[in-house]
């Protein structure tokens, strides 16, 4: 509905009462897993173990010390942030480069690429983990951060050159050729001119990138083995293996993980959107 | 330098009709080096998805036509090389899966999965984008909040619900008891845990499609619904007649990419109840995955089960070009 119509003021109270109540239930059934692993990440260690809920049980910052300086969390949350940081950077720079050429280029085979990156996205991990595996193997790339980067990047780049092609769409094409008439090679106006101008296309790809990282489950769990190998994802796991749960150190944990990581993305959310939708309704 | 042919005036992405004309057209068009650059150019990503994707592709096509299981795939332990000793067995494990029960029960649950998934997040983004489309008091906290949920890695949000939802000392089981109620067996119960992955996915995907659906909305001309009003139109015949038609554009892409993503969603399913109670709440994927690392790694059955998938998606993805030609696209 349009906002003009609807204003405050001419809304009746009950309208009002409902329309509020029904966001604030909404946003209380947001809010509130997260708000309680906050709680239960202060609580001391075996307060989990509680079937009454309490809010506050003696507040302590007990099990944020304990993974920090006892466990291999810190070293996970590295191999993390150097699998993330990799796959970000290799995966945009050749993304960008794919975008640019489908976005600009008239050439044979345009059609076939647009299909692939298109179907490609539609992968199924479950296709592709078992032969990943084999050939990563053979590679020598089992359990090294490398070869869980390639991984990675077959699930970042296709989305990122699409999405980056939709944002190079929008970018006239006349700047480009002002830049060949002063003797520019097309990749050079690809590189000096047009890559400056799409900083906020290559920042959403960028942070694509790095949360699909970030957050990945199946190829972390397959491809690493052992502590000191382990991402988050895999990592965390072993806080509530089928032997034991740790409720308090995984809360403690997942805190640290998630401030960043959200803080980051509510800032980029709204190009993030944007940037979806365009991909996929544009060609 | 450039190709002299007559073009239209620059436009914007939004004038796209103008734009496929214009392109078609192209900047450097028609030139051998055109073909030349753009090859270089996507050559690292052809290299990498030839590599990555295509050749895994084939050989899982190869693998889903033999019988390699862990135990028979070969390998070097130190300095000797046991060599591979499975064998091709045609169309057998394809066989061996549309003939077992099991597979044609996932198959529905994992339908019953995707729309249910699909149809609960599309619906309430859609209802959520609408209220926060009005003028309103706390509009920007309660987007804020109601984005939340996006924002934390989904492996993480899937832990959270694994702890709230677990029976002796979760959140839910502790307000239900808190409020004199009986407890629910969350995820130890087989239709429960169904219940619980599928609440589980609404709660992690709802936040986009509200946020994509507002976007939609807000570029509805209000110039609409003022004529419709004075046409005696009521809320209900706006909504159906001007709402839904103009958002059908976002509305279509949020429905395909919500069910990919439902159809493929690993990790909720995998974290929250790791496929069970005796497999009551395991889609294809999850399924495909167990087979392959789970006990003895039956890599051929496993291979074929993601062949099947794959076929699945596939169709899906044409049925979802076909609709982006109907809207007049390049393709």
């Amino acid at each position: 509905m349009a906002r003009s119509h609807t204003g405050e003021a001419r809304r009746g109270l009950g309208a009002s009462i409902a329309l509020h109540g029904t966001l604030v239930a909404a946003s209380a059934f947001a809010l509130i897993p997260l708000l309680w692993l906050v709680l239960t990440s202060l609580k001391p260690k075996d307060a989990w173990i509680s079937s009454d809920v309490r809010f506050f049980d003696d507040p302590t910052l007990a099990n944020y010390e304990y993974v920090l300086t006892e466990t291999s969390f810190p070293r996970w949350l590295l191999n993390s942030v150097l699998v993330a940081g990799l796959t970000t950077v290799i995966g945009v720079l050749i993304a960008a480069s794919t975008g640019y050429a489908i976005s600009r280029f008239r050439f044979t085979g345009l059609r076939s690429i647009l299909w692939l990156l298109l179907v490609t996205q539609m992968f199924p991990v479950a296709v592709l983990i078992v032969p990943l595996y084999n050939l990563l193997g053979r590679m020598g790339l089992l359990n090294q951060y490398p070869g869980l980067v390639l991984a990675y990047l077959t699930v970042a780049v296709p989305f990122c050159a699409w999405l980056l092609k939709g944002y190079f769409d929008t970018i006239p094409t006349e700047i480009d050729q002002a830049g060949q008439i002063d003797g520019l090679t097309p990749f050079g106006a690809f590189w000096r001119l047009v890559l400056p101008l799409a900083k906020p296309g290559l920042a959403v790809a960028a942070f694509y990138s790095f949360v699909t990282a970030w957050g990945e489950v199946a190829y972390a769990t397959a491809f690493m083995t052992g502590d000191e190998h382990y991402t988050l994802a895999p990592g965390l796991q072993q806080f509530v293996s089928q032997s034991r749960a740790e409720w308090g150190w995984l809360t403690a944990a997942a805190v640290m993980i998630t401030i960043p990581a959200g803080a980051v993305f509510l800032a980029v959310q709204r190009h993030l959107v944007s940037g979806l939708t365009a991909g996929a309704t544009k060609s | 330098m450039t190709t002299g042919t007559r073009r239209d005036a620059p436009g914007l992405a939004a004038d796209r009709t103008v734009r496929g004309r214009r392109r078609a057209a192209g900047p450097f068009a028609g030139r051998w080096s055109a073909h030349w650059y753009a090859w270089a150019m996507v050559a690292p990503v052809l290299l990498v998805m030839g590599v990555l994707i295509g050749y895994p592709l084939l050989r899982g096509v190869y693998l889903s036509l033999t019988d390699a299981t862990e135990a028979n795939v070969g390998r070097t332990i130190g300095m000797n090389t046991i060599p591979a000793t499975y064998r091709f067995v045609g169309l057998d494990n394809y066989v061996q899966i549309f003939s077992d029960s099991e597979f044609w029960l996932r198959l529905g649950w994992t339908f019953l999965w995707t729309v249910a998934s699909v149809t609960l997040t599309v619906g309430l983004g859609l209802g959520l984008a609408m209220l926060l489309n009005r003028r309103l008091r706390f509009r920007g906290l309660y987007r804020v909040i109601l984005i939340l949920p996006w924002a934390a890695p989904a492996f993480v949000s899937t832990f959270i619900w694994r702890y709230v939802l677990n029976n002796d000392f979760g959140l839910a089981n502790g307000m239900l008891r808190a409020a004199g109620l009986p407890t629910v067996e969350w995820l130890d119960d087989p239709t429960m845990a169904k219940v619980s992955v599928i609440l589980v996915n609404v709660w992690l995907g709802i936040a986009f499609n509200m946020v994509a659906l507002l976007g939609g909305l807000q570029s509805v001309p209000r110039e609409l619904y003022e004529a419709a009003r004075v046409d005696g139109a009521s809320a209900w015949q706006q909504f159906r007649n001007i709402t839904l038609p103009m958002l059908r554009p976002v509305s279509r892409t949020v429905i395909l990419l919500g069910t990919i993503w439902s159809f493929n969603q690993f990790p909720v399913i995998f974290l929250l109840t790791r496929g069970g109670p005796n497999g009551a709440t395991e889609i294809l994927v999850t399924a495909a995955y167990r087979d392959a690392f789970m006990g003895l790694r039956d890599y051929s059955g496993s291979a074929a089960n993601g062949m099947v998938i794959l076929v699945l998606l596939v169709v899906m993805a044409s049925l979802y070009l076909r609709s982006l030609r109907k809207q007049g696209e390049v393709w």
